[in-house]
């Protein structure tokens, strides 16, 4: 890897009192790369991403983001975001009655500096979005239409258009598939191409490891609060990658 | 899902109807017409229609600012208290010093405040704003009770005051205070559909949720909405004393239930995330017409209430059928039932 990775984590722990949730974790997440992190409820994925995103702070360990490191102190949401890593959550990030143009934009609208917004600007640039970026195509949607008359899929995508619209260099996905038809998520499955084809770097957190070994340039394996895997995809095939899955619950099973 | 998406955009008349406020404005011409017909003394001269432009402009400004509030998934109760309140301030203000501008600033400033109180109580003691709005309308009304001795105030003179001309003036025969209703009507629709503020109300009121993800302070943009229903509410009072030269405790009770109509019979939706404020202004239009066309028609004053409750059923129902007729079940069904 020629270039500085995005973000490094090392030896980043993180504890709840007495509960370890991360005990120990190294990472590099490289520029322009699709990284798949897998793993059990309470395998620590959600706290992984927390700390990364600056939602919480780790208890020990370091994190350094574009070469630059980080004073986990004040790390905070805002922080991450004027690193460019954006987060798009599952539900809870789109307003349902909302046309698209105020979705892109909501939060940071263009406006002058009365507070009025620019509609003709935004929507012209969320037009953008939706014929480029994430290439929405002949499916009725126009940047008139609420959020309401989207489906899951197209959801996801205007979501990740937006982190994409807004240069975020690391868009993390959080389980982005759940509840959505197959053909749904062929769809986000799609736009998460979109991400790297547009340069950028996504984390994708999956339960459905099939769909991670379809789109993902490496996978990393997170097992109770550890590493257990982290290689390139090309070196495992699906079937020794459910293998290895299978073969960290073995213990579990037996000692229950 | 993609045929309602065609179907919403099909045809010149959907897309007429579509138009904010087309519907209701329809509601309104046709409820003229009818007056026309059974009152023809009264509706083809112009003297009532400038006096409704006259009495309108308090419950309409009100009512501009709750559909702002309801907008944002909120309501507020207390408004008939401000209005009170104001008008107090001003006309005592007016009736002691002789103070006409800067009593009209004290009375606004009087709303700004208690509406500042409201939104405090709602964000900060975390109580629902029906709830809080309510019992703040008791504290107010009461204070203001209490504050005034129970007593009416009359002040005569301040018509031929420069504030009366400016405000509740007469441009020949129209009522220059409709004109600052309207005036308020275009600032609203603004703010509501152009502004970053109004933006920040329609994602609060669409989902709390995802309006802090997205980083809206809804906090502190609900301190502003109340604060702002306070200063509207309290012009409102001021307008109405300006008309009426007087100030009576209970001013501002009668408003209570038809501001709130104007909204509803507007098309401003109760679940919040969209308002519409061209039809608040025709909501608060019919309203006034209905309570004078129908005295105008010989039929008993205590018929009023009755009719604007059938119009109001009639209106929302209307409202939410152009948006999608499936949202109404009666014509879900009948469609369906055609259909086979």
């Amino acid at each position: 890897m020629t270039a500085p990775p995005i973000v490094r984590l090392e030896n980043v722990t993180k504890s709840y009192g007495k509960v370890e949730s991360l005990r120990g974790v190294t990472l590099d997440i490289g520029a322009n790369e699709i990284v798949g992190l897998i793993g059990d409820n309470g395998a620590g994925k959600s706290t992984l991403i927390k700390i990364l995103t600056g939602v919480e702070r780790p208890t020990s360990g370091s994190i350094t983001i574009k070469g630059e490191k980080i004073n986990a102190g004040s790390y905070s949401v805002r922080e991450a975001q004027k690193l460019r890593i954006e987060t798009v959550y599952q539900e809870s990030s789109l307003g349902e009655k909302q046309p698209l143009w105020r979705n892109f934009f909501v939060g940071r609208p263009i406006t002058n500096r009365f507070g009025f917004i620019n509609v003709k600007a935004q929507r012209e640039a969320a037009e953008h979005i939706m014929r480029t970026t994430i290439g929405f195509r002949g499916v009725g949607i126009d940047v008139n239409t609420p959020v309401s008359s989207l489906s899951g899929g197209e959801r996801q995508g205007v979501a990740i258009g937006r982190a994409m619209y807004f240069e975020s260099d690391l868009i993390v996905l959080d389980e982005p598939t759940v509840a959505l038809a197959i053909k749904e998520v062929q769809k986000v499955l799609d736009f998460i191409r979109s991400i790297k084809a547009g340069g950028r770097t996504c984390i994708y957190i999956e339960h459905n490891i099939h769909h991670v070994h379809e789109v993902c340039d490496r996978l990393i394996v997170l097992d109770r609060g550890k590493v257990a895997l982290d290689v390139p995809t090309s070196d495992m095939t699906y079937a020794e990658l459910t293998e290895f899955l299978m073969s960290l619950h073995a213990p579990a099973r037996n000692t229950a | 899902m993609a045929g309602t998406r065609q179907a919403a955009r099909s045809g010149w008349l959907a897309r007429f109807l579509a138009l904010e406020g087309v519907p209701i404005a329809i509601v309104f011409a046709v409820l003229i017409g009818l007056f026309v017909i059974t009152a023809p003394g009264a509706f083809t001269g112009y003297r009532i229609y400038m006096s409704f432009m006259a009495t309108v402009p308090p419950p309409m400004i009100v009512a501009l600012g709750l559909t702002l509030v309801v907008v944002a998934g909120e309501i507020d109760l207390s408004f008939p208290a401000v209005i009170a309140f104001a008008s107090y301030v001003f006309c005592l203000l007016f009736k002691e010093y002789d103070l006409t501008f800067v009593a009209f600033g004290a009375a606004i400033l009087v709303g700004v405040v208690m509406g500042l109180i409201n939104g405090l109580v709602i964000t900060k003691l975390g109580m629902p704003s029906l709830i809080a709005t309510l019992a703040m309308l008791f504290v107010w009304g009461g204070f203001v009770t209490v504050v005034s001795g129970g007593i009416s105030l009359a002040i005569p003179t301040v018509r031929g005051t420069a504030i009366h001309t400016i405000f509740a003036g007469r441009i020949g025969v129209f009522p220059v205070q409709f004109l600052w209703a309207l005036g308020t009507a275009v600032v609203v629709w603004f703010l509501l559909n152009r502004h970053r503020f109004g933006e920040s109300l329609l994602f609060i009121g669409d989902s709390l949720k995802v309006a802090r993800v997205v980083g809206i302070a809804t906090d502190r943009e609900k301190i502003k909405l109340f604060t702002l229903m306070g200063g509207l509410s309290a012009f409102a009072g001021v307008l109405l004393s300006l008309e009426t030269s007087t100030y009576f405790s209970q001013a501002g009770m009668g408003y209570l239930l038809i501001v709130v109509a104007s909204v509803f019979i507007g098309g401003t939706s109760i679940f919040g995330g969209s308002g519409k404020v061209i039809g608040t202004v025709f909501g608060a239009l019919i309203v006034a017409v209905i309570e004078a066309g129908l005295v105008a028609s010989g039929i008993q004053g205590f018929w009023t209430r009755f009719y604007i409750g059938v119009v109001f059923i009639v209106a929302v129902t209307m409202n939410t059928a152009i948006e999608d007729p499936d949202k109404v079940p009666l014509l879900r069904d009948l469609r369906a039932f055609t259909r086979n």
